[in-house]
């Protein structure tokens, strides 16, 4: 690059302005991926915000027509929050958080075993692997019908348990199809990138380990899982993303506007579908910073690195860091 | 920060706030272009139908568009659940887009889409308005104007097992449900309704349940809303009324599935035998009584109009569906001769015999060829006749949600009827005002 600029100028340019226009060619460069990127992403939020600062357009008594413009509220959606249509609102978020903290965790788990079972050595790994993979390979929508199914008054369900649960009727029942459903559909993905994880640890590690006398459960607590942690990390992170949003599968298995299974994006969803757009975009506005701020917070407490780093180990997180408080760097826990 | 990071930054901002003040004046404004105003344009259009319409409206369409080879009909089907279609139908207009032409709308529709601006306000002289049943014309006008007209109008129908009553030795079908539930009591004491189930109607959380809860109120003299436009819920004889349908779950006079059951399943019940009584809407008609082998029942059951509660006659809930032109179309004067001919006694007629779509045309009904071959034709009628439309409200959407919301807990055992009733008041007085 630089021999080309000096040949072109004729003479040795001072470096401070090689670099700006080394700078300048690479914004250049970098400007229509920019330009997607803030179509794609900015635009829509942006445009999101101020949607929710309008209200709903009134109807004219008289003539009995719809106004043509709605108008300006400014923050109103989100102060309403507060005052009655809150009350939904909140038994949205507690639902979605709910659903997240319990779907995630039981993933994560069953996901880990599964990844740990497609690792070893079988005859028809091939077969396994593959198989273990169908239920994330199936669209949600469809699957929610499958389970619906199953779940039917007089499904399969109820004829396996000898029950006659109303599972769609509401309640904790309803709660259990979705986790259900959920966790079946997206354990073999938490158990796909695992897997990834678990190929990289080389083998010598463990035989060390076993001559060290470490049993199988020292073994995976102090070998596989810190081994294991970036790619565990990153698919958890994905999956509790993943789960915030989640609307199709209660949609589709329960229905709409049912109160223990509404979530957050089933409540955008609805008040999109009155034309009540304003108060939609709020409600989506926040449910974006929820998510924003789970994964701030998720990346900052357990340093997940999902950025490519020069060094592929994760930095230490906050969590680390205060277990690791009085210690000396570099030395190891006990 | 380097010069090039601050560079980027600021490019990023000013594309961002250019971008957003462009798309600043695209708020969602209903279009006035075209509400009112004349026809225009003869060619090709479009014809927005349920899935169940589809393929019971394709005979009439295709002969039409044999007619008409210029200005040919085609049919988009928007879906099998009245929530999708409605949506599918907004977007269409908050887009302005003319992909739908006509679109055939559910009867309580007709006062959102017109306060919209979504649909054309139409001249009654074009169509056989006059042939038409009149409670079904009623929920086709907003404020005194046409926007739509009606080609199904029908009200609930009461399904009976004949062969189970005759069994108990029980001459006539129940005509209150004080009747319905001794009857009940004695078929399941026979060894022919020994575990089957007595009376299911619709109970799940949709606007079945808006159907079925205004008629328990109705059939019980009350109202949801009153002649002045008010609701007027919260009244002794609507607490009768949904007291019976929350005894019915409670003695076990409803089978406890039915709280998840929305038509299919009741259909599906019905005709594996499992039910004497039924309420349902006139297609399963013939559904029931294929022969097949679909159906357990063919032959054996009959219908009847709803019970009443109490000593006030049954009253069912007036359900249908009209046609309208999209306010945003083309070939607005091919829609409108469309619709005339899909309004056509004629065709209403052949509808009906290839599909069982109950008509809107009023003279179908006494038709003594049909009544000879389709035996519940009249009491599709007196339906019709006595049937009670639902609430008219711009944004009925949030109505029927609060009717769901409460009824729904009531029968669920959430809330009592009295506590139901009167948050539903409450809520309607801020909806409706």
């Amino acid at each position: 690059m630089s021999t080309v600029a000096e040949g072109a100028v004729g003479g040795k340019r001072p470096k401070a302005a090689q670099r700006l226009a080394d700078s300048r060619f690479a914004a250049v460069l970098v400007s229509p991926t920019v330009l997607v990127l803030v179509l794609v992403i900015v635009y829509p939020v942006v445009a999101a915000v101020i949607d929710s600062t309008y209200g709903v357009a009134g109807l004219d008594e008289e003539t009995g027509f719809v106004s043509e413009s709605e108008p300006f509220v400014g923050l109103g959606n989100y102060t309403a929050i507060f005052g009655e249509a809150g009350e939904r609102f909140w038994n949205a978020f507690v639902n979605t958080t709910f659903f997240t903290v319990a779907s995630v965790s039981l993933e994560t788990v069953i996901g880990v075993v599964m990844a740990l079972v497609m690792n070893q050595a079988l005859r028809g790994r091939g077969i396994v692997r593959a198989s273990i993979l169908v239920p994330w390979a199936i669209p949600t929508v469809v699957s929610a019908l499958l389970w619906k199914w199953i779940f039917n008054t007089d499904g399969v369900a109820n004829a396996v348990l000898g029950t006659n649960v109303l599972w769609s009727a509401g309640g904790l029942a309803s709660q259990v199809t979705i986790i259900v459903a959920d966790v079946w559909k997206t354990a073999p993905f938490i158990g796909l990138l695992v897997l990834a994880g678990l190929q990289l640890i080389p083998e010598e590690v463990y035989e060390a380990a076993r001559m060290d006398g470490a049993g199988a459960w020292r073994r995976f607590v102090a070998i596989t899982l810190p081994l294991v942690r970036p790619a565990l990390l990153v698919a958890v992170l994905f999956r509790m993303l993943d789960a915030l949003r989640m609307f199709d599968l209660p949609y589709v298995l329960i229905g709409p506007r049912k109160e223990s299974v509404e979530t957050l994006a089933m409540l955008v969803q609805d008040q999109a579908s009155n034309v009540r757009y304003g108060a939609a975009a709020a409600y989506a506005v926040i449910l974006f910073l929820y998510v924003f701020a789970v994964a701030f917070a998720f990346v900052g407490l357990l340093g997940a690195s999902v950025v490519d780093d020069e060094d592929a180990q994760p930095g230490p997180g906050l969590l680390e860091r205060w277990r690791r408080r009085g210690r000396p760097r570099g030395s190891v826990a006990p | 920060m380097t010069t090039t990071r601050r560079q980027l930054v600021a490019a990023v901002a000013v594309t961002a706030l250019g971008l957003t003040a462009a798309g600043c004046g695209g708020d969602a404004e209903p279009g006035s272009a075209g509400s009112t105003g004349a026809l225009s344009g003869k060619g090709p259009i479009t014809l927005a139908l349920p899935t169940t319409d589809v393929k019971a409206r394709t005979p009439v369409v295709d002969a039409w568009n044999a007619d008409h080879p210029d200005e040919k009909v085609t049919i988009i089907d928007i879906g099998a659940a009245a929530d999708q279609q409605r949506q599918l139908l907004i977007q269409n207009a908050q887009t302005k887009s003319d992909e739908y032409t006509v679109v055939l709308l559910d009867v309580v529709w007709t006062a959102e889409f017109a306060a919209n601006h979504w649909v054309k306000e139409l001249d009654p002289s074009r169509y056989p308005v006059g042939e038409l049943l009149k409670p079904a014309v009623e929920t086709a006008t907003y404020r005194d104007k046409l926007y739509a007209v009606p080609v199904n109008s029908e009200g609930g129908m009461f399904y009976y097992r004949t062969d189970l009553l005759k069994a108990a030795g029980i001459a006539e079908p129940p005509t209150t449900w004080a009747e319905m539930a001794a009857d009940c009591k004695l078929i399941q004491a026979t060894a022919a309704g020994k575990g089957v189930g007595c009376y299911v109607g619709q109970f799940d959380k949709y606007e079945g349940l808006t159907v079925n809860f205004s008629e328990a109120i109705d059939s019980a003299g009350g109202e949801i809303v009153g002649s002045d436009g008010k609701p007027n819920v919260d009244t002794p004889e609507a607490l009768a009324g949904l007291t019976a349908l929350v005894d019915g779950f409670t003695s076990g006079m409803i089978p406890a599935e039915a709280l998840t059951y929305q038509e299919e399943n009741g259909r599906q019940a019905f005709q594996d035998g499992k039910l004497i009584f039924e309420r349902q809407w006139a297609y399963m008609n013939p559904l029931a009584n294929a022969t097949d082998g679909s159906s357990k029942v063919a032959g054996k059951f009959a219908t009847t109009t709803i019970p009443g509660i109490g000593d006030h006659p049954g009253a069912t809930t007036l359900g249908g569906h009209n046609l309208a032109i999209s306010a945003f179309a083309k070939n607005t004067q091919t829609a409108s001769d469309f619709i005339a001919y899909l309004a056509n006694r004629d065709a209403q007629l052949s509808t009906m015999e290839s599909a069982g779509i109950a008509p809107a045309t009023a003279a179908v009904y006494d038709d003594d060829a049909l009544i000879a071959k389709y035996p519940y034709l009249p009491t599709l009628k007196l339906a019709n006749e006595s049937a009670v439309p639902r609430p008219i409200a711009v944004n009925y959407g949030d109505v029927t949600a609060a009717i769901q919301n409460e009824a729904y807990a009531a029968i669920s055992k959430k809330k009592s009827p009295e506590q139901a009733l009167g948050d539903l008041q409450t809520e309607l007085a801020s909806i409706i005002g």
